[in-house]
């Protein structure tokens, strides 16, 4: 066990500082966007849920917290990332437009 | 290892590398739509790994559907029917239900280790279990108050704004640190008081601060959801939530001191509260307005029409009022009559960062016209005409000009040395931060009192009558 939690937090190290080096120069336009779309990456706990779920055996307990938890993260998840394409949509037809009509 | 386990390991692997070119590419203009359908693709492959590894039987199938389809709907609808205006709430919204799924699950697995199979689960899990229940619930109840004040839903009571508050929030700190303790070496009756008073915590600690700082707590609060997940990777063994989580946590942190240094404002100040947290009643820069030109509409549309180089300044003024349309319009007359309109973004206009880049964009503004302060900062001396709308603290002149006041060192938009400055506001009543604003009583500045939308309709209405846009 503490083996496996060792690795844990080497990959808790790594992934941190890769997410320190990733967001270097961010241009203000994209800061909503960024904000919203990381959020969407942090429901990724629907995967926690979806296990809890699996290993629920016949537990309705368990099970119902397990599906009320899938289903606030997936909120998280499915919504995050599509108001962030809704976003980003607006920045690209602007572009067009002032494209088209230059 | 089963070949399905070794199959979601390879997938695991590559939704990592898909995120992090995913957050790659959010940051920058070109890549942005397509980094965040990538992001959404390796969350999507993740789930089909884990599913095709794990074999869910038929009962819970229907449970993961039933959750699913339920969260993913609503997530859906809201994400279509919410307007733009609202963006900074909704990532609020948002973010308080990851942080509640987290906290969901740690107490899942804690129940299903003490309450049915009659064991303690390890110390390491156990300390994963309790951090992840605290992140969780104060990321969850922080989000949905930072979303309740900034719909306006929420006001802070008094005693919350004086300094009793510190103590209140120092005595839940120690109750949650306690309760933590307690569930760690295997109370599990302490489980709930840790749940509740954690979850006072998120309340006590987002409820005091001010509008205006909003953006950086609820960017903090967006760090903790991706902390809170990687907990809950602890706590399920599950290494893609880890890397996912510390990736969120640490990129959300880098945005919060963007956003803090553009208000030149330390994060302990906004947390703790500090200059700008109370209404300046004995702070210097405060005091009554003497010299306040105001002018008509019909004045400021004939300035407008005889200039050649307008700026707007967009503030959280022209999105409560949602005008940006009418902006947009008058804009277009300004510039088929040969008049050259910028846009000037203070990186804390509006209630989040990027807040009036969204607005504007919706509004078919191209974001090419949008610049930022340090560009816009050495045009104002050559522009004819600044029209203010709704923003108020971000072109204070006091931050550049007074040592004493609460907002010096601040980075701001030198709209005074234009030639003419246009206020548009509802009121004379001060900005977030309770601080007068010099620019006011410029000589070259007049005021427009009244609804940034109502004052711009009859800008255009004026417009139209010098015979623009026929």
């Amino acid at each position: 066990m503490m083996e496996g939690f060792q690795e844990q937090l080497w990959v808790l190290l790594l992934g941190s500082l890769l997410g320190l080096e990733l967001i270097g120069k961010v241009p203000p336009t994209l800061h909503t966007p960024l904000m919203s779309g990381a959020n969407a990456i942090s429901g990724i706990t629907m995967l926690a849920a979806l296990t809890l779920i699996t290993r629920a055996g016949e537990s309705p307990l368990l099970l119902s917290l397990g599906s009320v938890s899938l289903g606030f993260a997936l909120f998280n998840v499915v919504g995050g990332f599509l108001v962030t394409d809704r976003m980003l949509t607006m920045f690209r037809s602007g572009r067009k437009r002032s494209g088209g009509g230059q | 290892m089963s070949s399905a386990e070794l199959f979601q390991g390879g997938l695991d692997l590559l939704a990592v590398a898909l995120l992090a070119l995913g957050i790659k590419g959010l940051s920058k203009i070109r890549s942005a739509r397509a980094a965040n359908q990538l992001a959404a693709t390796a969350m999507a492959m993740a789930v089909a790994g884990l599913l095709i590894s794990a074999q869910p039987t038929g009962v819970t199938w229907v449970w993961i559907a039933g959750g699913a389809a339920v969260g993913g709907g609503l997530g859906a609808l809201t994400a279509r029917l919410v307007p733009m205006t609202a963006m900074p709430e909704t990532v609020a919204l948002f973010n308080g239900c990851g942080g509640l799924s987290s906290l969901l699950v740690a107490l899942g697995v804690i129940l299903a280790a003490t309450r049915r199979d009659g064991v303690t689960p390890n110390l390491l899990v156990l300390i994963s279990i309790g951090f992840s229940i605290v992140v969780g619930a104060v990321t969850c109840t922080g989000s949905v108050v930072a979303m309740g004040k900034l719909q306006g839903w929420l006001s802070t009571p008094g005693w919350m704004m004086s300094r009793w508050r510190h103590g209140f929030n120092i005595v839940l700190a120690t109750v949650v640190l306690l309760a933590a303790v307690l569930t760690v070496v295997g109370s599990s009756d302490s489980l709930w008081p840790l749940v509740l008073s954690a979850s006072l915590l998120g309340i006590g600690l987002t409820l005091p601060v001010g509008g205006a700082d909003m953006p950086v707590v609820i960017s903090l609060l967006n760090s903790y959801s991706g902390v809170a997940a990687a907990a809950a990777g602890f706590v399920v063994g599950q290494r893609l939530l880890i890397v996912a989580g510390a990736m969120v946590g640490a990129a959300g942190l880098i945005l919060t001191q963007v956003m803090c240094a553009g208000m030149n404002r330390s994060l302990t100040s906004v947390l703790f509260g500090g200059a700008l947290g109370l209404p300046s009643t004995d702070g210097k820069g405060s005091g009554e307005y003497t010299n306040i030109t105001s002018c008509s509409a019909e004045e400021c549309a004939l300035t407008l029409e005889g200039a050649e180089r307008v700026v707007v300044v967009p503030g959280y003024g022209l999105a409560v009022a949602q005008a940006q349309h009418t902006l947009r319009e008058v804009a277009r007359l300004l510039e088929n009559h040969g008049v050259t309109v910028t846009y000037a973004i203070h990186p804390v206009a509006g209630r989040m960062p990027g807040h009036m880049n969204v607005l504007l964009a919706e509004a078919d503004v191209p974001y090419e016209h949008l610049k930022e302060m340090d560009i816009i900062n050495p045009e104002f001396p050559g522009t004819d005409v600044v029209l203010v709308l709704g923003a108020n603290d971000v072109v204070n002149p006091q931050a550049k000009t007074d040592p004493d006041s609460p907002l010096y060192g601040m980075p701001v938009l030198n709209v005074q040395a234009a030639r003419t400055v246009f206020v548009v506001k509802r009121g004379m009543s001060a900005g977030y931060s309770g601080i007068k604003n010099d620019l006011f009583e410029c000589d070259n500045t007049s005021m427009l009192f009244g609804d940034a939308k109502q004052v711009l309709s009859t800008i255009l209405g004026e417009l139209k009558a010098l015979g623009l846009g026929q």
